[in-house]
């Protein structure tokens, strides 16, 4: 929540937002006449002149870019189909891996049952097409992936990476946050994994609440948390 | 037309509602839920979805499919209802989707599939309306894009007398003409989505009706609309 941010207000959908000329309809409203109107329910956000609805329920919607955990369903002869925990099927071509794979070896990049950070390269009637060509991307072999709201992932990332740089320090972990919700932990110890789990929690039980990085770093000492190099 | 010595029977005026409540998020569960009680009629409606439609036959490619499904508990009633679905249930499960899609924008969701479940956990007339009361809530508080929100309200018509929102005792009043009950349900701005006449009445009455449907259905409005601002805590936190 910065300064640039301002007036934020729970919004229903057909409710007016701003009403005035100089406005431009964001995301998640429309325009109708001189008027800004909600089109979902949600926090309403006015950056400059752009006025959009940020979503604070519902399902995942998936969006191209966008990192996220899923796993291995299923193996066909061209590529791995991977469930994100969406309504489409995410599909993973065998063009899209980092390394050449033959044809008849697909299974020894990933088997079905297998979770996977992927990222969407596309979203299209027909389905979800993902990559693991980029850094960071690909299957999980450690640690250990928990879900939560994926309304909350906005908090748990925090403003560039903040609340996540955050956790890392208290606990050594490695944390991926899946735009779906699905977050993967992967730390030296068990208890540090179990420790971020529990700061994960923590922030998405208290995702309202005003500066929350500097009460996730009160949490932090409370809890008996050092901050390591 | 009204006789001067017309009484409700709970002592209510002609266009008085019975004292009525909305509550949003009651089911953890679910993508959304919600609560809307009206006297002694309790509704809640659970959302879930947009997800893919099984079996696969049944899927538009076109726009989202929404699917109500309306259930009136075995011990909404004091007389145990058979449960499971009867003719009623079925048309009244239509009869809401119906109100609700002119609403929905499901043409983003090809191919998906948005799930209401309405319960009546307990019933004293009017539930249907209760019941598009609560899903409309439950669907926004879900995220799915939305135009308006609806409001429903059954307006009847005793004897030659207009009141509204109907109880049983009221729905079962036998002098003069009998009773005849409306269920209509509207959006913010007036449209009507879902008209039911039950009975009879003549069109300048029908036109009185429609009018005090309009009346009550601002004041559902507000308490739907307080209803949903109230499930976030912004723990006075925002600016």
């Amino acid at each position: 929540m910065s300064e640039t941010e301002h007036r934020r207000t729970v919004v229903i959908p057909g409710e007016t937002i701003v009403e005035g000329d100089a406005y431009l309809p964001g995301e998640g409203t429309e325009k109708q006449g001189n008027k800004i109107v909600a089109l979902r329910y949600g926090l309403s956000e006015e950056s400059g002149k752009l006025v959009k609805v940020i979503p604070l329920s519902g399902v995942y919607q998936p969006r191209r870019g966008n990192i996220v955990i899923g796993k291995c369903s299923l193996i066909t002869f061209n590529g791995w189909v991977i469930d994100i925990g969406v309504a489409e099927n995410a599909f993973l071509p065998i063009m899209e891996t980092p390394k050449f794979v033959a044809k008849d070896r697909l299974d020894e990049v990933m088997k079905i049952g297998d979770l996977a950070v992927v990222q969407i390269m596309g979203v299209n009637g027909r389905g979800i097409d993902v990559t693991i060509k980029s850094r960071g991307l690909g299957k999980i072999d450690e640690g250990f992936v928990f879900k939560i709201n994926s309304n909350k992932v906005p908090r748990v990332i925090g403003k560039e990476g903040s609340m996540i740089k955050i956790i890392r320090d208290y606990t050594k972990c490695n944390i991926t946050v899946g735009q779906n919700g699905f977050i993967w932990i992967k730390g030296d110890k068990i208890e540090d994994e179990l420790f971020a789990k529990k700061a994960i929690e923590f922030i998405t039980e208290n995702s309202f609440i005003d500066g929350l990085t500097e009460k996730v770093e009160e949490w932090f000492k409370k809890n008996g948390g050092v901050k390591r190099e | 037309m009204t006789p001067k010595n017309f009484k409700r029977p709970d002592g209510r005026k002609l266009d008085e509602m019975r004292p009525f409540e909305a509550k949003v998020g009651i089911i953890p569960n679910a993508d959304g839920s919600a609560m809307y009680k009206s006297g002694d009629t309790i509704a809640i409606a659970a959302v879930y979805g947009p997800k893919k439609m099984h079996p696969q036959h049944s899927q538009n490619p076109e726009k989202g499919t929404l699917r109500c499904t309306y259930n009136m508990n075995s011990f909404s009633v004091s007389e145990r209802i058979k449960p499971g679905p009867s003719r009623r249930s079925t048309e009244i499960s239509r009869i809401t989707e119906w109100a609700l899609e002119p609403v929905l924008m499901l043409d983003k969701f090809p191919n998906m599939v948005v799930d209401v479940h309405i319960n009546i956990i307990q019933a004293d007339a009017g539930t249907r309306c209760a019941g598009i009361n609560a899903a409309a809530m439950a669907l926004a508080h879900a995220g799915i894009p939305m135009k308006e929100m609806v409001s429903s309200i059954s307006v009847g018509k005793l004897d030659k007398t207009i009141v509204v929102d109907l109880s049983k005792e009221e729905e079962d009043f036998e002098e003069g003409e009998g009773p005849t009950d409306i269920p209509i349900s509207m959006t913010h701005s007036g449209n009507i989505t879902h008209f039911q006449l039950d009975g009879k009445i003549d069109s300048k009455q029908l036109m009185e009706a429609i009018e005090l449907a309009k009346k009550s259905c601002e004041e559902i409005y507000e308490v739907q609309k307080q209803a949903l601002k109230n499930s976030i805590n912004l723990n006075g936190g925002e600016d």
